[in-house]
C-alpha cells in the first residue's frame, strides 16, 4: 500500500487509447454536442442581456425559447456519454483529487513538471466540477424563472434570475478560460511529466 | 509496472481488465480482479463532487437570501453605475438603469411626422391624433422613479406629455366603458387599466423624457406612463387606446404577472412605492 506511486500510468492496453488520440470518438462527440448547446446558451443569453444586442435582435420570445431548449438539452450529451466506458472512466478521473493535485494547483510553477500530473491536471478537474455545478444551478434557477413545475411568486423568480445571471457570468468566464487554455496548451498537457507518460504509452 | 495499482480509477480499470479477460487472457486478469479494492484509491478524494455540491449549495443560498444580498451588492455598485461612462457596469447582474425587453422582431421606427394615435371603442367621438394634436393639448410634467418588476429602478425620470384622463374626456367616455385597452404599434403588445385607475392614478400619454422626444428604444415617440405601477404597464410605442367594458389582461399578464401592478404591493415584491 505504501509503495503506491502517485501517478496514473496506463498499464493495460485495452483501456489505453492510441497515443495520438487523447479522447475516444464517443467523448469527442459528447464534447462537441455539449459545447454547441452551451455555446447557444451563451449567445442567446448575451442577446437577452446586453441592451444593444437586445435592441438589434428583438424577438425576445423566440430567443428565450432557443435559450431554454439549449439549456434543457445540455445534460443530454453527458447522460448519453455515460453509456461509454471510456467517458465514465474519464469522469471518474476528473472527479478524484490527490494531494499532488492540490499541490499542483497551489504551486506557482504548475507547468514546469516538478509536480507530476496524471491524465487530467487539477485545473481541468476544477473546471469540470465548476461547470457541472453551474449547469445544475442554471437548470434549477431556470426552472423557477420559467415557472414550469411550480407557480413561484414573482419575487422568487427575481431571486432566481439574479442567481441565474451571476452563475451564467461565472460559467461564461470558465468557458472562456477553458478555450484560452485549450488554445495555449493544445489538446493535451505538454508538461514534461505528461510527455513522459505519452512516450511511455508509445513504447 | 504491474504492481503499480491505479490510484484514480481502480474500478473502471478493473472493468477494462475483465473485458480483456473475457476476450483473451483470463489468467492475467485473475490477480487484478481478486483485489477487493485498489489500495491507492484511498489516496484520491472525491473533491469533484464536493465542488459540484458547493456550487449548487451557493446557488441555493443565493436563491434563499437573494433579495437582501442583491440589495447589498446593488448598494455597492449603484454609485459606480451612476458615474460609469462605459456602461460596462450595467452588465453586472442587478439593479441599475434602463433595460430593454423587446418582444417583437423590430421596434417600430416612427417619426413625429407620421405618428398617429387613435382613441376608439366605447367613446362618443372616436379620435385620431397627430403629434401636433397631442402637443397642442395641455401639457403635464412629472419627475418620478421608474421601477421594473425584474428589479431595476431609474430614479427621477422627467416625463412630459398629456394626462390620459384629459384625452379620454376629449373623446367622451360612454357609461358602459369599464376599462381601457392599450395597443402597441407592433401589434403584439397590449396593456390595460380600469377606468377608476385612469381617473385616480397618475397616468400619462408621454412624449418627452428628460427634456427630449422619447427615443425609439424607450418606446417613443409616444408611450404610456403609469406612474404607480411596474414598468410593464407603461406600454411602449402606443398606437391605439380602446375603451372596453371589461379588463383584457395584457401581454405580460398572460404570462403570470399581476394585472393590478402597483409598485411595492403586487407581484410579490416589496419595492418602495412610486408616487
Amino acid at each position: 500500500m505504501t509503495s503506491t506511486p502517485m501517478s496514473d500510468r496506463p498499464t493495460v492496453a485495452t483501456t489505453t487509447p492510441s497515443p495520438d488520440r487523447r479522447f475516444s470518438s464517443a467523448e469527442v462527440v459528447v464534447h462537441a454536442a455539449f459545447a454547441v448547446l452551451i455555446g447557444i446558451g451563451i449567445v442567446t443569453a448575451a442577446i437577452m442581456w446586453i441592451d444593444p444586442l437586445a435592441i438589434a435582435v428583438g424577438r425576445r420570445e423566440l430567443v428565450r425559447t432557443v435559450h431554454v431548449t439549449a439549456g434543457v438539452l445540455a445534460p443530454l450529451p453527458l447522460a448519453l456519454g455515460l453509456l461509454s466506458a471510456r467517458f465514465r472512466s474519464d469522469v471518474a478521473r476528473l472527479e478524484r483529487w490527490t494531494d499532488s493535485d492540490v499541490d499542483w494547483l497551489r504551486s506557482k510553477d504548475r507547468r514546469s513538471g516538478r509536480i507530476p500530473v496524471s491524465r487530467f491536471n487539477a485545473g481541468q478537474k476544477l473546471n469540470a466540477a465548476l461547470t457541472i455545478g453551474a449547469i445544475i444551478v442554471l437548470l434549477g434557477t431556470g426552472t423557477v424563472m420559467g415557472g414550469w413545475l411550480w407557480s413561484w411568486p414573482t419575487a422568487a423568480r427575481t431571486d432566481a434570475t439574479w442567481v441565474h445571471d451571476w452563475t451564467a457570468f461565472a460559467l461564461t468566464a470558465a468557458v472562456i478560460g477553458h478555450v484560452v487554455f485549450a488554445l495555449r496548451y493544445g489538446r493535451g498537457d505538454s508538461s514534461p511529466s505528461a510527455v513522459a507518460v505519452a512516450v511511455e504509452r508509445l513504447e | 509496472m504491474d504492481n503499480r495499482a491505479p490510484y484514480e480509477l481502480g474500478k473502471t480499470r478493473r472493468i477494462g481488465v475483465s473485458c480483456l479477460a473475457l476476450s483473451s487472457a483470463p489468467a492475467h486478469a485473475d490477480g487484478v480482479e481478486s483485489q477487493p479494492s485498489p489500495p491507492a484509491i484511498e489516496a484520491a478524494r472525491p473533491y469533484g463532487r464536493r465542488i459540484v455540491l458547493s456550487v449548487v449549495g451557493l446557488g441555493a443560498v443565493g436563491f434563499a437570501i437573494g433579495g437582501p444580498l442583491q440589495g447589498a451588492i446593488d448598494a455597492l455598485l449603484s454609485p459606480v453605475r451612476r458615474v460609469d461612462p462605459t456602461g460596462l457596469s450595467s452588465l453586472v447582474p442587478g439593479e441599475g438603469g434602463w433595460r430593454y425587453y423587446s418582444v417583437t422582431a423590430q421596434q417600430p421606427d416612427l417619426t413625429t411626422a407620421d405618428y398617429r394615435l387613435s382613441i376608439d371603442g366605447l367613446v362618443d367621438q372616436p379620435l385620431t391624433l397627430t403629434w401636433d394634436d397631442i402637443a397642442d393639448l395641455p401639457q403635464t410634467s412629472w419627475t418620478r422613479d421608474f421601477q421594473c418588476v425584474t428589479g431595476w429602478r431609474v430614479d427621477d425620470a422627467a416625463w412630459q406629455g398629456v394626462e390620459l384622463r384629459a384625452l379620454l374626456e376629449a373623446a367622451g367616455v360612454q357609461s358602459a366603458a369599464r376599462a381601457v385597452t392599450f395597443y402597441s404599434h407592433d401589434g403584439a403588445y397590449t396593456e390595460s387599466l380600469t377606468i377608476e385607475q385612469v381617473e385616480q392614478d397618475e397616468v400619462m400619454v408621454a412624449t418627452h423624457l428628460d427634456g427630449a422626444v422619447i427615443s425609439r428604444d424607450h418606446g417613443g415617440p409616444v408611450r404610456l406612463l403609469v406612474v404607480p405601477m411596474y414598468g410593464y404597464k407603461s406600454l411602449k410605442w402606443l398606437s391605439r387606446i380602446e375603451l372596453v367594458d371589461t379588463v383584457n389582461p395584457g401581454y405580460w399578464e398572460e404570462r403570470g404577472y399581476d394585472v393590478d401592478a402597483y409598485v411595492g404591493s403586487s407581484n410579490g415584491r416589496n419595492d418602495d412605492p412610486v408616487t
